[in-house]
C-alpha cells in the first residue's frame, strides 16, 4: 500500500501547473523549453502512477515514448533557440518578429 | 501511514520545491540545477511506482542528457541579465482567476472521481518483464519513435551547421546592430504597455 491513486495525480497537476506557469510568464526562450519539460515530466508521474493503478504495464510503456519525445524536442528546439540567436542576438521572444 | 506513502509525500514535496524554485530563478544555470535535483526525485518516484528501468533512464536522460544540454547552451551564448518585466496587474488578475478556478474544479473531480481512492499496491515490473512488453505489444511505436528520433538528429544538424555556418558571423553583428537598434524603441513600446 503505498497512497491513494488521487494524491498522484495532485502532485502530476501541480507540477504540470508550475510548467505551465514558466512557459507562459516567463520571457525567456530557454525558460520557456524548461517549462515544456517540467510539463512531459509531470506526465510522466501520472503515466507510472496509473501504470502501477491498473497494474498494466502500457502506463509505463508510454513514459518511454515521453522521453523520446522530450529528448528530440530539447535538440530541436535548442537548435531554433540557438539560430534565432544568433540572427538576432536575444533570448526575448517578442525580439523574433522578423517573418525572413 | 506506510514507510513507502512517507517516502512518497517527501519525494513529492522535494520535488514540487525544487521545481517551484527553478521556475522562478534569474540565472539560467541555478535554475537547470534546481532541475536536476527535480528529475532525480521524479526517478525515485518512479522506482517507487515500480519502474526500476524507468527511473534509470530518467536519470541518465532526463537529469543527465537534456539538462546538461541546457548548460551547454547556457554556457555557449553569453546571456546578459536582462530585465525580465512582469506583466502587469491587469493582465494577470483574469489569468490567476480563471486557473485558480480551473485548480479547485481539478482537485475536486479527483478526489470524486470513484476508484480514485484505490489505494496503490507495492509492485516491480523488472525490466525484463518490461522490455518483453515492449517489444512485443509495441514494437511498431518503437520503430516510429526511431524514425522521431533520426529526424530530431537531421534536423539540429541542420540548424546547426547548414546554412548558418557561413554567414553566422557576419549576421551575428547585423543582427547585434539590428537588436542595439531596436532597443530603444522597444524600451518605449513596453512603457506605453505599462500604461
Amino acid at each position: 500500500m503505498i497512497v491513494p491513486f488521487s494524491h498522484v495525480l495532485v502532485v502530476g497537476g501541480i507540477i504540470f501547473a508550475l510548467g505551465v506557469f514558466c512557459a507562459v510568464v516567463r520571457r525567456n526562450l530557454i525558460m520557456m523549453v524548461l517549462g515544456i519539460e517540467i510539463m512531459l515530466n509531470a506526465v510522466a508521474i501520472v503515466f507510472a502512477g496509473a501504470s502501477l493503478r491498473w497494474q498494466n504495464l502500457d502506463g509505463q510503456t508510454f513514459v518511454l515514448f515521453i522521453l523520446a519525445v522530450a529528448a528530440s524536442e530539447v535538440a530541436i528546439g535548442l537548435g531554433m533557440i540557438v539560430y534565432a540567436f544568433r540572427r538576432t542576438g536575444s533570448f526575448d521572444p517578442s525580439n523574433f518578429n522578423l517573418l525572413r | 501511514m506506510t514507510l513507502y506513502g512517507f517516502f512518497f509525500y517527501l519525494i513529492s514535496a522535494v520535488v514540487i520545491g525544487a521545481t517551484a524554485i527553478a521556475i522562478t530563478r534569474r540565472n539560467l544555470v541555478h535554475a537547470v540545477v534546481y532541475l536536476i535535483v527535480s528529475y532525480f526525485g521524479t526517478a525515485m518516484l518512479l522506482y517507487l511506482f515500480g519502474a526500476p528501468l524507468l527511473a534509470a533512464l530518467e536519470v541518465i536522460i532526463y537529469a543527465g542528457a537534456i539538462m546538461v544540454l541546457f548548460l551547454f547552451v547556457v554556457m555557449m551564448i553569453r546571456v546578459e541579465p536582462t530585465e525580465e518585466v512582469m506583466f502587469p496587474l491587469s493582465q494577470w488578475l483574469p489569468a490567476a482567476v480563471f486557473g485558480l478556478i480551473y485548480l479547485v474544479t481539478a482537485i475536486v473531480v479527483i478526489f470524486e472521481t470513484p476508484g480514485s481512492q484505490a489505494s496503490l499496491i507495492a509492485m516491480v515490473a523488472t525490466p525484463r518483464q518490461f522490455a518483453l512488453y515492449v517489444f512485443e505489444q509495441h514494437w511498431f511505436s518503437i520503430e516510429v519513435i526511431s524514425i522521431l528520433l533520426l529526424l530530431a538528429l537531421i534536423g539540429a544538424l541542420h540548424l546547426g551547421s547548414g546554412k548558418g555556418a557561413g554567414e553566422s558571423l557576419s549576421t551575428h553583428h547585423a543582427g547585434a546592430r539590428l537588436a542595439e537598434r531596436r532597443d530603444p524603441d522597444r524600451g518605449a513600446s513596453a512603457a506605453e504597455e505599462e500604461i
